[in-house]
């Protein structure tokens, strides 16, 4: 039943590649007897969802294996969840919030830094490691065949426990604070989906074109960098030139973080500022996967 | 029975080799390189998943294979390095895509082109069963059945919820062969993975193996450089040359086939090693051979008779009254195992031409061996060739089991009966 509403729902994206769901992925043709055909495929394919749940076991264990490897050998274990997001927005709130006097809304200005902190180190975390999942795996490319994808989804799964954790500092800061989250607080599962696609989207890219190309790996550096200043981590939306305003909120980044802040500290949600970046977090979201699929069949190759 | 489980079509794999790079020869022009550079390499690392038509540097790993395995059947590949034979395995688990051709797969596969794929050092072995069983394609409730089991196999049950970073070699080793082991596919693809462990742990996989084919009546394809367990485990065989199909037919012909064509033939011609002989020079040698068929062109192969071919140039108008020639085989240490000598025959007389000695039924185990050769004229060293040349054994089947010689262990192989009482 879910199978076929899967397939039903990708039949209306397929429109968009032109290609049908029976000439799946990796020109394998499957029936009931399990025959398989191994083809040579062209082109751009689609994400082979059935294959993907044949394998959550995989991706399950994968995520744990990236959680605990993690924190294996370290004293403080996933308390650096924590400390990393909580350190950082404490330089923020002294270099631009003390010193620099950057506007905050009239925020705390390390709830606001905070609240942008906690999505953005998810996304950043998400994008170097997953850019890094595949070149880390290579041996496991080269041997075994699987769907590649597990790999990049289990290391943005696997971070999925920090950013839980992170969250404990949110609660903390608002008791501090004496702040109360709104009913906007309800529309948060609708920005935590937008960073995951988000997040997803970028980390399919970069890990399919780091296994071919290493560059990606030594400008992920400056990349998360250069992407942090591009989003309203330490200065909010305001203060962008409204001419500009337009062109800057295609960053879907933008609309999650100015999302996280209104929602818990019961501001109104500023749809205006959301929505462009949620088409485009859907659009980087359904290019990602596609060129992952297209990518994927040189891995064992080029790795 | 006799339905075709994998069928292969016009099978092609091509790939891309490195090219020697372009030096430019003055300075403006390396300085031009470097700045060309970041250009040449985007072109050199698109090449390596794009080609076009006219390339030099285009390799083609298989080239038009096809074959049929029916089901039940134990397939053994086997061929000379870089033949295409993991490539093969590689396209048949879906590793790599072939450039053209088709594969007709009827069931499950999985391959075990390495044992303990996945393996983290962090993670215990409990955990990484759970981790590489779940690669290899098992769900998380097959092997929670199995876990027992599989433990049990690997012989590692004191250290299981111990990092698999403290564990040796072997241990990881006999971990993931367990896991493997107990898979339960259709087909079931085999790269050289008993060429790992120790002999006994070696046993025990070939054991395994055995049972998964004939009894549990699983197909499997089974790639390895050992003709003896090649030829114990598998009916029938492929040879690959070249990424052509070389034959296949039963495994005691293809074997045979593959020594004829491909393994390393024990061949010497002195004439431009002559400065190496010290002696009076006399009696020289021409020519040497190590073979196990006397006017062929032939390995040696174990348990099959040794020529050891001989041809001796002599200078004329001599008489040689007592000139003796022998022949010394060590191992690689250089220690001694066997000596020949014409002396063990009194009326002997040494002529220019084919010298042969004949050790029936060779009974040196399966390695690298090493020949002197000395002639003497009968006053004076006439030539002395230590350390001639170095020649290989071929393993093939010995013991009726199917049992490998263990390397090291033994350099002599021989009939033994066992009594027990």
């Amino acid at each position: 039943m879910s199978n076929n509403f899967t397939r039903w729902v990708l039949g209306s994206f397929m429109g968009l590649t032109g290609r049908s769901y029976a000439k799946s992925s990796w020109g394998i043709k499957e029936n009931r007897v399990q025959t398989k055909v191994i083809e040579p495929s062209k082109g751009w394919k689609l994400v082979d969802f059935r294959e993907l749940w044949r394998y959550r076991d995989l991706l399950y264990f994968l995520t744990l294996r990236g959680i605990k490897a993690r924190y294996a050998q370290s004293i403080l274990g996933v308390a650096w969840a924590i400390i990393q997001p909580l350190f950082a927005s404490v330089v923020f709130t002294v270099v631009f919030g003390k010193l620099a006097k950057v506007d905050s809304d009239g925020m705390p200005y390390i709830l606001f830094s905070y609240l942008a902190l906690w999505p953005w180190n998810y996304f950043s975390s998400t994008l170097t490691e997953s850019a890094n999942s595949l070149i880390a795996n290579s041996a496991m490319i080269t041997k075994v065949y699987f769907p590649r994808m597990v790999l990049p989804l289990a290391s943005i799964f696997s971070k999925l426990l920090d950013f839980l954790i992170a969250f404990l500092v949110v609660l903390g800061l608002l008791i501090y604070f004496g702040l109360m989250p709104g009913f906007g607080v309800l529309f948060l599962p609708v920005f935590i989906l937008q960073l995951l696609l988000c997040s997803l989207g970028m980390g399919m890219i970069l890990s399919a074109m780091a296994v071919q190309y290493r560059d990606v790996k030594h400008a992920m550096t400056f990349l998360v960098q250069l992407l942090m200043y591009a989003a309203p981590v330490v200065y909010s939306t305001n203060a962008v030139p409204e001419n500009y305003q337009s062109f800057y909120i295609l960053n879907p980044m933008v609309g999650v973080i100015e999302g996280f802040r209104a929602a818990f500290l019961d501001r109104p949600i500023p749809w205006a500022w959301i929505w462009p970046g949620s088409l485009v977090a859907i659009l980087l979201f359904l290019f990602g996967m596609m060129y992952f699929r297209k990518m994927e069949r040189v891995f064992a190759d080029v790795a | 029975m006799s339905k075709a489980i994998i069928k292969v079509e016009n099978l092609s794999k091509r790939y891309r080799l490195g090219l020697k790079e372009k030096k430019a020869k003055t300075l403006v022009g390396q300085l031009g390189n470097i700045v060309k550079a970041p250009w040449d390499n985007y072109q050199r690392l698109r090449r390596m998943s794009h080609f076009g038509v006219d390339d030099e540097s285009v390799f083609w790993a298989l080239k038009e294979v096809n074959f049929e395995v029916k089901e039940g059947e134990v397939l053994g590949i086997i061929g000379k390095n870089g033949a295409g034979k993991s490539t093969l395995l590689k396209i048949l688990s879906q590793i790599t895509q072939p450039t053209s051709g088709r594969i007709t797969l009827h069931g499950r596969v999985a391959s075990l082109l390495e044992v303990g794929t996945g393996f983290h050092p962090e993670l215990s072995g409990r955990e990484n069963i759970y981790m590489n069983g779940t690669i290899l394609g098992m769900t998380r409730r097959e092997i929670d059945r199995k876990l027992d089991e599989i433990i049990d196999f690997s012989g590692v049950e004191k250290f299981i919820d111990t990092p698999v970073k403290f564990y040796s070699s072997g241990m990881k080793v006999r971990l993931g062969f367990s896991v493997a082991a107990h898979l339960e596919p259709e087909i079931l693809i085999i790269d050289e993975v008993l060429a790992v462990g120790d002999s006994e742990f070696q046993q025990k996989c070939l054991g395994k193996m055995e049972d998964v084919s004939k009894n549990q009546g699983r197909t499997v394809l089974f790639v390895s450089h050992n003709m003896a367990a090649v030829q114990n485990l598998c009916p029938k065989s492929m040879i690959l040359n070249h990424g052509q199909l070389g034959g296949l037919g039963a495994t005691e012909d293809i074997v045979r086939k593959y020594l004829e064509r491909n393994a390393p033939v024990n061949q010497m011609s002195i004439s431009d090693m002559e400065m190496k002989a010290e002696g009076s020079k006399a009696i020289w040698l021409e020519h040497i051979s190590v073979s196990s068929k006397i006017n062929e062109v032939f390995p040696a192969v174990c348990k099959e008779d040794l020529f050891l071919i001989l041809d001796l140039g002599l200078k004329e108008n001599k008489s040689f009254k007592g000139a003796r020639v022998d022949i010394r085989i060590d191992n690689k240490l250089n220690q001694r195992l066997i000596w020949c000598s014409t002396s063990a025959e009194d009326d002997f007389s040494i002529k220019a031409g084919r010298l042969i000695f004949k050790i029936p039924e060779c009974p040196l185990s399966p390695d690298d061996y090493l020949l002197t050769v000395f002639i003497h004229d009968g006053k004076d060293v006439a030539s002395w060739y230590p350390n001639l040349m170095s020649f290989r054994v071929q393993d093939v089947k010995y013991y009726d089991n199917g049992l490998i010689i263990p390397k090291g262990q033994t350099n002599f192989i021989y009939p033994y009966e066992i009594i027990s009482e």
